[in-house]
């Protein structure tokens, strides 16, 4: 058991309690930098893939993570960043600009959007966000001279500072490009979470009647964290389009959104650390799968190719086992495990036990 | 004489949507959950039917397919309630909401590896039938919707308003602990209310599945119906039958009349104009939350 001796009132909210946890992340930071020469393409690509996740899953984590408002358009805001920035691109911008362009679309217009859906609750802002990806959609294929309607639209290769970060042919400095923003974007989200505003998201996740009785704009808080939200995931999309090199809306589908979902709450509600464990196991999990249905149909000759959409199912039944056994997700799990080894004798079970909580209604009648 | 005839066609459409709002409101009334796999039951509910009744599959009379799938389907309802649901008892909506979404996708699967992706046509005495007058053609499938779901919303708001059950299910929505206290069984409540959103979304399914085609993919008309189901505020059984009627009257007028791409916007367009202006839908129930 490690015993943190606190010198000042600054280390209350410092970003890691202790110096040997900082050095882990330095050590991880370290290694993904490394990535490129470590292994071959195949799993670069991948692995800049999972980066792409995560971002989009850190994105998502601000909204539902850690001020509970609940998204199922997220979809919408990736594409929105992906069509800023290819759009952009297109028409000579240079990456640099195009790129915070595409975070700083997605960003205001999901806070335009948040300021009418704030003074909704719960449930009907999942709604609300589900008719904004609908409209988003259907706008793509209406503004056809800038999108490229259903035929699609190309997303060009990066050229920056006279460094080329072309998708394929300089794969290793595009990693390095979305390691880059990913760390950025991480730093500041850890950050931010420890400043006032981050703490007044989690006020109002957690209570919006005391969130307002402390003095916290309510309406004010939930729009700026949907914006912050939607703007990382416009972040993320831009990149996403760079990945895939050529899309079409139908590469931002519902089941996107979904998805996106399945990485926050798998990975860990209200942990960063879950966006990126969310976001392995989505990546990896199509790779498992592929490996798997391999190997059956070389050994047994059980051929499970033939069945269509099982991947789907499987993640599904996989989202259903967690949101049942263990609701805090990935991360959730590891903190148990890692607190069991921490107070080696002393754990014990219903250290974890969730509180019985009652459902009171919203509807006051 | 066309817009009439659009409109008539409208209003079987949104009966449709209304009998799966319908079920949305039912579950929101009884555990202020959210079932997104509501659309995916209607589908399950309709390919049930149709495994039970079609001449090559179980090859039953229709009248006697029906009902059994839609006992089939309470069945469904209620047990997944009893084994999943129930297991986030007491947790935030949200839980539920993601839950739900991945139960669609499973019967969705389960539809498909089962009948197939292909659309499917349900055998029905009514295919086809049609009654003329006055330079309009309705036909009997249409009528045969609207009908059914007038007798079943009433039905349905009657037993919410007028009896035991139904009110101990409201009692239960608006606090459990309370609900407990004065003696309600709400996980029997919760189970029943499933068992029926499961019945009513095979009634839907069935009424729609006498209009065109089935395949796993039309569970994502659930998106629509919940569209209308926040049109009319959800919690109010008239309000989702309305909101569904808005919605299926719309939708051909937007697209008779107005270009492509904006027409299939319109159901979206209205439910985010209602939010705004009403956050609670047309039939309100929501009050700000009081300490």
């Amino acid at each position: 058991m490690r015993i943190v001796f606190k010198t000042s009132y600054d280390s209350d909210i410092d970003l890691h309690e202790h110096w040997r946890r900082r050095a882990k992340y330095a050590v991880l930071v370290g290694i993904m930098a490394l990535l490129p020469f470590l292994v071959g393409e195949y799993y670069l690509a991948e692995a800049a893939n999972t980066l792409i996740w995560a971002l989009a899953g850190m994105g998502l984590m601000i909204a539902v993570g850690h001020t509970g408002q609940v998204s199922l358009g997220h979809a919408a805001f990736l594409a929105i960043g992906a069509y800023t920035d290819a759009a952009l691109m297109n028409v000579g911008v240079p990456f640099w600009i195009a790129f915070p362009a595409a975070g700083l679309m997605a960003g205001v217009f999901g806070a335009i959007i948040a300021i009418p859906a704030v003074r909704m609750s719960g449930i009907y802002l999942a709604i609300a966000t589900l008719a904004v990806f609908v409209i988003v959609e259907e706008l793509v294929i209406m503004l056809e001279p800038i999108t490229g309607g259903v035929g699609g639209i190309m997303a060009p290769s990066i050229t920056a500072f006279g460094i080329s970060f072309d998708r394929y042919g300089a794969l290793g400095n595009f990693y390095w490009l979305i390691l880059a923003v990913v760390v950025l974007v991480t730093w500041g989200y850890a950050n931010l979470m420890r400043s006032p505003t981050g703490r007044s998201f989690l006020a109002v996740r957690d209570s919006e009647v005391s969130a307002r009785a402390l003095g916290i704009n309510v309406t004010r808080t939930k729009a700026l964290a949907f914006g912050l939200s939607s703007g990382v995931t416009g972040l993320a999309g831009a990149l996403m389009g760079h990945y895939i090199g050529f899309f079409n809306y139908e590469l931002f589908s519902i089941f996107i959104s979904i998805n996106l979902l399945l990485v926050v709450t798998i990975g860990g509600l209200g942990f960063i650390q879950g966006a990126f464990l969310g976001a392995i196991l989505i990546t990896g999990m199509p790779q498992v799968i592929a490996i798997l249905r391999d190997s059956l149909n070389a050994n047994f000759g059980i051929n499970i190719g033939a069945v269509p959409g099982l991947d789907t199912m499987l993640f599904s039944v996989i989202l259903i086992l967690f949101i049942i056994f263990e609701p805090t997700g990935l991360y959730g799990r590891w903190l148990k495990i890692r607190t069991w080894f921490e107070i080696f004798p002393l754990a014990r079970r219903d250290m974890f036990r969730r509180h019985k909580t009652y459902l009171k209604t919203e509807r006051m009648k | 004489m066309e817009v009439i005839q659009l409109i008539i066609g409208g209003l079987a459409n949104g009966c449709i949507y209304g009998l799966v709002a319908l079920g949305f409101v039912m579950i929101y009334k009884s555990s202020e959950g959210v079932n997104f796999a509501q659309g995916d039951m209607m589908m399950l509910g309709a390919f049930i039917a149709l495994g039970l009744g079609n001449a090559d599959e179980l090859g039953l009379p229709f009248w006697l397919a029906v009902p059994l799938a839609i006992a089939i389907m309470f069945g469904v309802g209620w047990g997944v309630e009893r084994v999943v649901v129930r297991k986030l008892f007491g947790q935030p909506q949200f839980a539920l909401v993601i839950l739900t979404i991945a139960l669609g996708f499973v019967f969705r699967f389960v539809a498909g590896s089962i009948w197939g992706y292909s659309p499917l046509v349900l055998e029905t005495p009514f295919a086809g039938r049609n009654l003329g007058g006055g330079g309009l053609v309705i036909s009997l499938a249409d009528l045969v919707a609207i009908v059914v779901t007038l007798v079943l919303t009433l039905v349905l708001w009657l037993f919410f308003a007028r009896t035991k059950v139904g009110l101990a299910a409201q009692a239960a929505s608006q606090n459990q602990m309370a609900a407990y206290i004065v003696g309600v069984p709400v996980m029997r409540i919760n189970s029943l209310t499933w068992g029926l959103a499961g019945a009513v979304a095979t009634v839907a399914g069935v009424l729609y599945a006498t209009r065109g085609a089935i395949d796993p993919n039309i569970g994502l008309l659930g998106i629509k119906a919940f569209a209308a189901a926040v049109i009319g505020g959800l919690g109010s059984l008239p309000g989702a039958l309305i909101g569904g009627l808005i919605i299926g009257v719309v939708e051909p007028l937007a697209g008779r009349y107005i270009p492509g791409e904006l027409s299939k916007m319109s159901p979206y367009i209205i439910m985010l104009v209602v939010l705004v202006t009403r956050p609670g839908g047309l039939f309100a129930q929501m009050h700000a939350k009081k300490v």
